[in-house]
């Protein structure tokens, strides 16, 4: 790939930039952990979709329906 | 919450609110940051673009470090709020599924690939790219948080002002009607108006509080001296935009959402020629009785402020709690019902969508179903009201609204004070400063010494402690903002249509809890990282 291509040029940037990161490391290390902690620990055993799981597929309307009706 | 008498567990409602507050007020610290010092970091480039000067260049680069820190802290917080909408509030989530998705979707891609390609090429660009580019992605960063944070608030003023939709019986959901009318609301304008330009504020209390600490230790002053310049310009213009975007932002409150506005003014009994209320003792632990008290006790009032603010005219008609409650005549001699009658409109609109699905479910004739969509749609605009078993429920917390809604105006006046003052230190501007440090001198604020001369270095260091206690004080203003906004609509999540105790999902209280106490250990954790990184880097200083 020639050296002063488009995508050579971005890549580098990209490349480059991850390698020289001090401050960076840091904070990508928080970031990480905080997705894990985000999409893997929270999302799956604390936060699941409550309509999915208490109503079949296709018939949620009636699950809300019935939900909000009934709490007149 | 007296109105939990259903099935519902009353904790559940209470500690689902209180974790949608813990999360947004902590998301919410991270973001006004983000967006003043986007402003901040782009202007320091732009005066190295212009400039060429290698001292631009380092003062650019470090306030982008500090950028780039509260950055990566607050990416994703949000996102918690979206599973919170899934889990805590399904049934508001389903209702109003159509309308959030398109904004949340727009804010998701812009946040993702706007931010994303322009903060790599801001940190990592630097002598890889020309300097314009390196700015326009400067400026791009900034741009991309500034229209994610549009999407979040349409989304937010939908909930405050449902327009652009119309709700689907056999879906059970509000459809978009007009995305324009979603995306444009003249209520979401207003919000986002004022509250970026008072997020600028606390970046701009940032800058100052930072820069002022360095001539507190005799280090970085020439940075921290050309910083406050930009600072106290960025500040007093932000506190004065903030202030007229607040006013724009009280009258949309006036019209869509007069209650909120009687309980942040403790406004009992409305009429024309109001006042707004300087001060008065609205207890803070409790309820008013605002059926019985003519007004709040010991107050003291800005004749006509209040109906300048909210209709900008000083002899506008403002209506006050009881008002609202009873029925009144509007300016233009409709007659806005009372809650009572809202309440009949409601259940009338309630048992008309179950004898609708009832209907359709049995396969009953078009003409019956035309009929009772037809009902449906006439009472509709109350539906929220069917569920209200007393007509004081539908007045939010008064002692909240308002002593949150003085906090904030009074933190704000104080900071255009503080900017003004700031501005005239350090430019030399004719007349002005020399009056602003003769004023300061008399009052014994400086020295005869430090009077005379323009040099903001050198000063005593309770100079430069100042804007260090203000700046969590910007944060108080910020957020009470926040709960003006949010409590002022209570007990709607969506303003007349789904009140709080119906968007709830039917959860074991424990549940909800357990993961508001463990946001609470997340959260506070990650703002102590931020802080410590902060700071540590704050040390360290630009030629870190």
């Amino acid at each position: 790939m020639r050296k002063d291509s488009f995508l050579y040029r971005a890549f580098d940037l990209y490349y480059d930039g991850f390698r020289h990161m001090t401050l960076g490391r840091t904070l990508w290390a928080i970031i990480i952990v905080k997705l894990i902690i985000i999409f893997a620990v929270l999302k799956v055993f604390f936060f699941p979709n409550y309509i999915k799981q208490h109503a079949e597929e296709g018939s949620e309307d009636a699950f809300v329906a019935t939900e909000i009706i009934g709490r007149q | 919450m007296q109105n939990i008498l259903l099935n519902i567990d009353a904790g559940t409602i209470d500690w689902s609110r209180a974790q949608f507050a813990l999360t947004a007020i902590y998301h919410w610290l991270f973001v006004p940051l983000t967006l003043g010092l986007a402003l901040i970091m782009g202007i320091m480039e732009t005066c190295y673009y212009r400039t060429k000067k290698r001292f631009w260049k380092d003062t650019a680069k470090f306030w982008q470090k500090l950028f780039g820190i509260n950055f990566a802290m607050g990416v994703a917080t949000g996102i918690i709020l979206e599973f919170e909408f899934g889990t805590n509030w399904s049934n508001y989530s389903w209702f109003v599924g159509d309308i959030f998705g398109a904004p949340l979707a727009v804010e998701g891609i812009l946040a993702f690939f706007m931010e994303s390609t322009f903060v790599a090429v801001m940190f990592f660009g630097w002598n890889k790219v020309s300097r314009g580019f390196h700015l326009a992605s400067t400026w791009l960063t900034g741009l991309g948080a500034t229209i994610s944070a549009w999407w979040i608030l349409v989304a937010n003023a939908w909930m405050q002002y449902p327009v652009g939709c119309e709700f689907n019986p056999d879906t059970m959901r509000n459809e978009m009607v007009s995305f324009f009318d979603v995306a444009l609301s003249p209520f979401a304008v207003d919000k986002f108006c004022h509250t970026v330009i008072s997020s600028w504020i606390i970046g701009a209390v940032f800058t100052v509080a930072v820069s002022c600490w360095y001539l507190m230790k005799r280090r970085e002053q020439k940075l921290a001296v050309e910083s406050i310049k930009i600072g106290a310009v960025v500040g007093l213009i932000a506190a004065l935009g903030a202030a007229a975007t607040g006013h724009k932002s009280a009258q949309s409150v006036g019209e869509v959402q007069p209650m909120k506005l009687a309980a942040m003014e403790a406004l009992y009994h409305g009429g024309t020629d109001q006042g707004l209320t300087a001060v008065a003792w609205v207890n803070p632990c409790e309820q008013p009785d605002f059926l019985n008290e003519s007004e709040a006790p010991l107050k003291i009032e800005i004749p006509y402020a209040l109906s300048f603010m909210a209709t900008n005219d000083i002899h506008g008609y403002v209506p006050g709690i009881n008002d609202i409650l009873n029925g009144y005549t509007r300016p233009d001699g409709t007659q806005e019902p009372s809650v009572d009658e809202k309440i009949e409109r409601g259940k009338q609109a309630i048992a008309t969508l179950a004898e609708y699905r009832k209907a359709k479910k049995e396969g009953a004739d078009e003409a019956t179903l035309a009929t009772q969509l037809s009902l449906l749609k006439d009472n509709m605009k109350y539906f929220g009201y069917g569920y209200i078993k007393d007509k004081s429920e539908v007045v939010p917390n008064i002692p909240i609204n308002f002593w949150a809604f003085r906090i904030m105006v009074g933190l704000g006046c104080l900071f255009i004070l503080y900017f003004a003052i700031m501005l005239l230190l350090v430019f030399d501007i004719p007349f002005l400063s020399v009056l602003t440090r003769r004023l300061l001198a008399t009052v014994g604020l400086l020295t005869e010494t430090e009077a005379d001369s323009s040099n903001i270095t050198g000063l005593p260091n309770w100079h430069y402690w100042v804007p260090i206690v203000l700046l969590p004080l910007a944060y108080i203003a910020s957020e009470s903002g926040w709960l003006v906004a949010e409590f002022g609509r209570q007990p709607w999540t969506i303003q007349d249509m789904l009140p709080t105790w119906v968007a709830v999902s039917d959860l074991q209280s424990s549940s909800v809890i357990i993961t508001f106490f463990l946001f609470l250990i997340l959260f506070t954790t990650m703002l102590a990282v931020e802080i410590n990184i902060l700071l540590k880097q704050i040390k360290k200083g630009p030629q870190s």
